[in-house]
């Protein structure tokens, strides 16, 4: 779907031996040019940029700027203070508590944090890489887990089932909620060849409107409130957590669908025909495929992964209320989580974690240091941005442009090959 | 031999061509008629009336109040609703595009919309005690539109040069932010009011160096450069701007004109000219797009590149120079109708102020045909909706906001899917050339 | 102006498209550059034209040097070109098309349709087009539209217009009436490239002739140089003209077309009322100019498209091997393919085969919900990779691995790669759209033959084709189309002249009545291809 997600289609009439550089050279042009090398330095850049931003915000930082050239080192030292402040605790809000543990639980608790963050996320980032792998680009992950979320919540605050079934039966509202909500552009696309782009985002404001309605209704308020707010959530339809940590079954199960979709993208019929519509949809029609259906099918399975990502707001934490900020901006995170990741569930999942990962460590940070957590978007917005730009990075680190030249070149190659082959 | 063939072409030229029928306009002309009958019509008492004030424009009439009979008013416009569709299903059933002296195109749907929301002010306002400020109810529709339009305009500009731009809503913010912030530093709105326009363009050139040079597929590079945007301003927001608060935050506000003759013509010289500055720059805009893009050898060219690049590229045109100057353009007018949410308002910056705009923006483009006066109309429409909510609350009508607050959505996704009209977008749009 | 090339160099990474090419076009000559598909010729005008920076070499006007840095520079020296694809908005009006990149500016700095227009008709008339300056181009039919890009070119002083294949969506009239444009140029003193791969034409106009291969210039040649020993220059060896072809056996009917009538979304007919039939061992070619209903009748056969009305009627035999009869119309191209229907779309690139895909995933895109590939929607991997490791040996599809991606092969590596795909199994009836469309010798050799093989097979073959030399080469009938009507169907062995009134609308009983007939008939003469 995108220049991102898959590489340009690389047309060579011939591939001639190319004379054979030291092995030892050949690797190290590989390592650079690999997409991970790309990945870790996107991370880098984002990490400098906002570096300069926390400095630049920083009152201290600010006064010692005033007399720069007086005393460098005093603005060095407290744009160094700062900025190292906020990024250890960052750190520490992430992965592990140095600083004030008083057990082994205390020190991972921010791990365990990270995981629970990063459920949503790869949910959503999993329904996002399914529909750009069927060159769908579904923005509207923000709409789905919101009508996964009412489905979800009506269920569990209103139908009184006993434990295990009622989250089995909060689990497939959730799904049928967010899928009922990716029906409509996937019907719309197959019909009328609505552009799922436009169709979703709008969607996305019409769910958060259609929500806020409900919740104006009297069976989806606390009974005598009349407040935007639902009734707690039964506890027969939360999730088990182990090991008294913030780690749940959402997480088990947020594993579970990646390998999932994983298993069908690669290996059943399905999955074949949703990447060949993907890549390309008239080959795929002439080959007698069905891609309108297909379009259905992405986007009624995309809608419920998303729609999924909502249980982690209900069900993870006991007692959970359905309000018109349940979605948060998970639908638009998952974004960058699906970019970052490359479509793909492993890529997926570690993407989920990372982001997750800023999340959590996001709001230690600014409750420890007061840096507000808004630069979180700042950096995950740079890294996707970077990442989907290979050729920037490497400019900018002055690595050997391999991948640019290659591109363009089979590019203008490709250009006057086909334009001969018409001939 | 050439003689003979020339002329064998020639008759065959105009060989059969049968209309296509669609029946998508009479069916929803159809059911928004029956909507009228049944909603409004019948469930209306007789005898009742429906109290309108317009304005005149002119200091000695002031305000007139008009009563009209509800129910006949009501019958009068579903009447009217109802032949326009019945000129939709001969249209359909004949294939022909004109009934008599009525076109059967988007003016239909536009004359059937406006017949259809005041027979809902009819029915809203039947036999109640308040009155419908009408003036109010337009100038303020047209004030809050204001944003939308400039979104929809930078989209315009953007689309035809062939470069998809999601990202107006965080042009706007930025345009917002900048426009908030220098005019506290500075103490003048006129100031902040040029600045806003350099923030648009900086998204705008970000867009382009992503979308032109790196070849990013154009929507994800707007739907991110909108979370760089929103996380940007809302740290600085958070972090500068609380911190000191009198001299970023301060408000400025830039006046309201009531431009001499013209704002008194009666009932449309109160809504079109006695509105604020900001108002009038867009009215310059509106038409400068609208002639320049289809007459100018500037619109020539822009448009060239987003329909057949390679065919601009052959006649010397420089494509990507073009395509990346008109995107930092398109940013800056975006930019521009920034200003609407901070210094238009005499407010300070605000998290996340344009709250969506950018994409109602987006909407109201692809409802006008990607073209600036249909992007116009269709944004209008958009800001009417919008303070349509305001006005029946002030009136007292229960009608839940938030299926008002729907409609523009609801009515883009009919407008993509085809049901409102054939719209067709730049051939090559959200294409990178790579020549 | 004299224009001269030298040694001009253009590579692709380690591809070289042109090597060291010399080339000199006089003033007021019409200077033929003739080669195969990918020789290079389209590259070096491209070069030559300034969309190309060379990478050595010089380009000489008038004994001076010059280089260009983009289109504009190579305008403004005088040099026009007319692409294959033309280069025209379609959205644009003649007008507007005409001036783009060079507009006259009026009152207020806008563009002056005025004088635009008069441009337009000024040109028009002096070389007798009929041209409206204000229709949108889109409208236009192609043959038109060609003197649209001609009236651009000249609109610049054009000294010398480059034509690249300006022939391949004209009929053999429209072409006549070309050519008689390209020698009242000539007259004008405006020197001509003329770009081709068609041997008579050259003859018919050329002054000079320089035929390239491989990115190389290998001589030069007089229009008097029979066309045989131009195409072995060409080619590089010895090269039939002619298809050996045994003669055909027709059997029993397999598909009977009635009625056939299609109206496209815009309501443009764009089939009426088609009727024929094809014999089981019979290829019935379809000829015509691009764009006569040819394309929507194949993918009206294969389901692509839903017929208005009419009956496609389909004679096969069952799994079991029963006889039974289909009527293909309305039916999905799944259905389709199932009954034993085989497809070679026209543009592989884009119907064919999905770029991104590996050799073995392409191989069984159509057949991967069937046995052996899957088994209740889950994929056999190794039925897959055995049968790509079978295949790419079977056809010979040169490529480094069966798993890495079509995007990296060859055309004619590709185009094997959809046949092997499409004709491995059992096919009634087989459907082949251009299927050597820019392809070289040797693989349009190949996929002649194995189409020969599916005739002796007893498959029912329906042969689109644009190219008069494949379909007279290949044909057991032909069949003509004009703007959705099926004018005729018309022998094997028709005279050329015949088929071209045919594709020009004329019915095939007046076009083979005396007056009509202008010139003796060659039939199979018009080329290698």
């Amino acid at each position: 779907m995108s220049a991102s997600a898959t590489p340009g289609p690389q047309l060579q009439a011939c591939q001639e031996p190319q004379p054979q550089p030291s092995r030892w050279r050949e690797a190290l042009k590989q390592a650079a040019s690999s997409s991970w090398l790309t990945s870790v330095l996107a991370v880098v850049i984002a990490l400098v940029i906002g570096a300069i931003l926390i400095a630049a915000a920083d009152v201290r930082v600010q006064q010692a700027a005033g007399y720069l050239f007086a005393r460098p080192q005093d603005f060095f030292g407290a744009a160094w203070n700062t900025v190292s402040g906020a990024y250890s605790s960052l750190f520490q809000g992430a992965v592990v508590n140095l600083t004030s543990a008083h057990s082994f639980a205390d020190v991972v608790a921010p791990a365990t944090k990270t995981i629970a963050y990063s459920v949503p996320l790869i949910f959503a980032g999993l329904a996002l890489g399914i529909g750009f792998r069927a060159g769908l680009f579904n923005i509207g992950a923000q709409g789905q887990i919101i009508l996964g979320a009412t489905l979800c919540g009506y269920i569990g605050f209103s139908w009184h089932l006993p434990a295990g079934v009622h989250l089995v039966v909060a689990l497939l509202g959730a799904f049928v909620g967010g899928a009922a909500w990716g029906f409509i552009p996937g019907i719309l696309k197959a019909k009328t060849g609505a552009n799922e782009v436009i169709v979703t985002i709008m969607l996305n404001s019409v769910a958060v409107f259609f929500l806020g309605w409900l919740l104006t209704l009297r069976s989806f308020q606390i009974p005598g409130l009349s407040r935007p707010i639902s009734p707690r959530m039964d506890t027969t339809a939360g999730y088990p957590h182990f090991f008294n940590t913030s780690i749940d079954l959402g997480f088990l199960l947020a594993i579970v669908a990646a390998v999932v979709v994983w298993w069908l993208m690669e290996r059943t019929t399905l999955g074949f025909r949703i990447r060949a519509v993907g890549e390309n949809p008239h080959a795929a029609r002439t080959a007698g495929m069905n891609v309108s259906m297909s379009y259905v099918w992405v986007m009624v399975i995309s809608g419920g992964l998303a729609g999924l990502a909502a249980t982690s707001q209900l069900l993870s934490a006991p007692s959970q209320q359905l309000n018109v900020d349940i979605a948060s901006t998970f639908g638009f995170d998952a974004i960058t989580v699906a970019l970052l990741g490359r479509s793909k569930p492993l890529g997926t999942v570690l993407a989920g974690l990372l982001f997750g990962g800023l999340r959590a460590g996001g709001y230690l940070m600014q409750s420890a240091t007061g840096t507000p957590i808004d630069i979180i978007l700042v950096l995950q917005s740079v890294i996707v941005l970077l990442i989907a730009a290979p050729p920037l990075v490497r400019s900018i680190f002055r690595l050997p442009d391999d991948d640019r030249r290659r591109r363009s070149r089979s590019a203008a190659h490709a250009r006057s090959l086909r334009h001969e082959a018409a001939t | 031999m050439s003689t003979t063939l020339t002329q064998l072409r020639a008759e065959d030229l105009h060989h059969e061509v049968l209309r296509p029928r669609s029946w998508k306009l009479p069916i929803a002309l159809t059911v928004f008629t029956l909507v009228s009958l049944a909603g409004f019509c019948f469930t209306t008492p007789a005898g009742a009336t429906s109290r309108v004030a317009i304005a005149t424009g002119n200091s000695w009439l002031g305000t007139l109040i008009w009563s009209l009979p509800s129910q006949s008013a009501l019958v009068v416009l579903t009447v009217i609703m109802a032949a326009l569709a019945g000129a939709g299903w001969w249209a359909s059933l004949r294939r022909v595009t004109r009934v008599g002296i009525v076109k059967i195109g988007s003016w239909t749907s536009v004359v059937f919309g406006i017949c259809f929301v005041s027979a809902f002010l009819v029915w809203a306002v039947a036999g109640r005690g308040s009155v419908l400020q009408f003036t109010s109810l337009l100038s303020g529709a047209l004030f809050l539109s204001v944003p939308l339009v400039f979104g929809a305009m930078a989209g315009t500009v953007c689309e035809h040069v062939g470069v998809i731009n999601v990202s107006i809503e965080g042009q706007l913010l930025a345009g917002a932010f900048m426009a908030a912030v220098v005019g506290s530093l500075s103490r003048n709105p006129w100031i902040g009011l040029l600045t806003a326009p350099l923030a648009g363009a900086v998204i705008g050139a970000l867009l382009a160096l992503f979308a032109v040079r790196y070849w990013v597929d154009h929507i994800i590079v707007g739907v991110v450069l909108n979370v760089l945007v929103t996380g940007l301003t809302s740290y600085l927001f958070s972090t500068v701007l609380t911190h000191n608060t009198a001299v970023f935050s301060s408000t400025v506000r830039l006046p309201t004109w009531k431009i001499p003759l013209l704002s008194q013509i009666p009932v449309i010289g109160p809504v079109l000219f006695v509105q604020n500055v900001l108002v009038y720059v867009m009215y310059v805009v509106v038409i400068l797009l609208q002639v320049l893009l289809f007459r100018s050898r500037w619109g020539l060219r822009l448009r060239a590149c987003g329909e057949h690049p390679r065919a601009a590229d052959t006649l010397g045109v420089k494509v990507n120079r073009t395509r990346v100057l008109n995107t930092i353009l398109g940013g800056a007018i975006a930019g521009l109708g920034g200003a609407y949410f901070t210094i238009a308002h005499g407010l300070a910056f605000g998290k996340q102020m344009t709250a969506g705009r950018g994409y109602i923006a987006l909407a109201a483009m692809i409802l006008g045909g990607w073209k600036p006066k249909g992007a116009l109309v269709a944004a209008l429409l958009f800001g009417f909706a919008d303070n349509l909510q305001n006005a029946l609350g002030v009136v007292g009508v229960q009608v839940p906001s938030q299926f008002m607050l729907m409609a523009p959505y609801l009515v883009t996704i009919f407008a993509v899917a085809g049901l409102v009209g054939k719209v067709r977008a730049p051939a090559m749009e959200g294409k990178p050339y790579k020549g | 102006m004299r224009l001269e090339l030298r040694q001009v160099t253009k590579k692709f990474g380690d591809f070289v498209a042109n090597d060291a090419i010399d080339l000199i076009v006089e003033p007021g000559q019409i200077h033929a550059l003739l080669g195969e598909n990918g020789a290079g010729k389209s590259t070096l005008m491209n070069v030559l034209y300034g969309l190309y920076a060379a990478d050595d070499g010089q380009i000489l006007i008038d004994g001076a040097e010059v280089t260009f840095s983009g289109p504009g520079d190579a305008m403004a020296a005088g040099i026009g070109m007319v692409h294959q694809h033309f280069m025209l908005i379609p959205v644009f009006t003649v007008a507007e098309n005409v001036v783009l990149g060079a507009e006259p500016i009026g009152p207020f700095g806008m563009i002056s349709i005025r004088r635009a227009r008069a441009l337009v008709t000024e040109i028009s008339a002096r070389f007798g087009f009929d041209v409206d300056p204000d229709a949108p181009v889109e409208d236009l039919p192609v043959g038109v539209q060609q003197r649209v890009e001609i009236i651009k070119a000249l609109s610049r002083s054009a000294k010398v217009l480059i034509l690249d294949e300006p022939t391949a969506v004209l009929t053999p009239q429209e072409t006549d009436e070309l050519m008689d444009i390209m020698r009242q140029l000539r007259a004008s003193g405006t020197s001509i490239v003329f770009i081709t791969h068609k041997l008579r034409e050259v003859q018919e106009v050329a002054d000079t002739i320089t035929v390239i291969r491989h990115g190389k210039v290998v001589g030069s040649a007089s229009p008097q140089t029979s066309q045989a020993d131009l195409a072995s220059m060409m080619v590089g060896r010895q090269v039939d003209l002619t298809v050996e072809k045994t003669a055909s056996t027709p059997g029993p009917v397999v598909v009977e077309v009635a009625g056939l009538t299609l109206v496209g979304p815009d309501g443009r007919l764009l089939l009426d009322d088609i009727c024929f039939s094809v014999s089981a061992g019979e290829i019935l070619a379809v000829a015509g100019v691009q764009g006569n209903g040819q394309t929507e009748l194949a993918e009206t056969l294969i389901g692509l498209r839903r017929p208005t009305s009419g009956s496609i009627l389909l004679h096969h035999s069952d799994a079991a091997g029963r006889p039974v009869t289909e009527d293909l119309a309305g039916k999905s191209v799944s259905a389709i393919l199932e009954a034993s229907v085989g497809f070679i779309p026209e543009d592989r690139g884009k119907d064919g085969m999905i770029a991104g895909f590996s050799i073995a995933e392409n191989l069984v895109l159509d057949q991967v919900a069937s046995k052996p590939f899957s088994r209740r929607g889950t994929l056999d991997v190794a039925a897959i990779a055995a049968n790509a490791a079978d295949k790419v040996t079977q056809y010979d599809v040169r490529a480094a691995s069966p798993s890495s991606t079509v995007a990296t092969l060859s055309g004619g590596n590709q185009q094997k790669v959809v046949v092997a795909r499409e004709l491995s199994r059992d096919l009634a009836l087989l459907i082949a759209c251009q299927p050597t469309r820019g392809l070289d010798i040797g693989s349009i050799e190949f996929i002649h033959s194995r189409i020969l093989n599916q005739r002796a097979a007893g498959t029912a073959v329906v042969l689109v084709s644009t190219e008069l030399s494949e379909v007279t080469a290949l044909a057991d009938r032909i069949a003509v189309m004009y703007r959705g009507h099926l004018v005729g169907i018309a022998p094997h062995d028709t005279a050329r002249h015949v088929l071209g009134l045919m594709m020009a609308g004329v019915p095939y009983d007046e076009a083979m009545s005396p007056d009509q007939s202008g010139e003796p008939g060659d039939p199979g003469q018009g080329g290698p291809q």
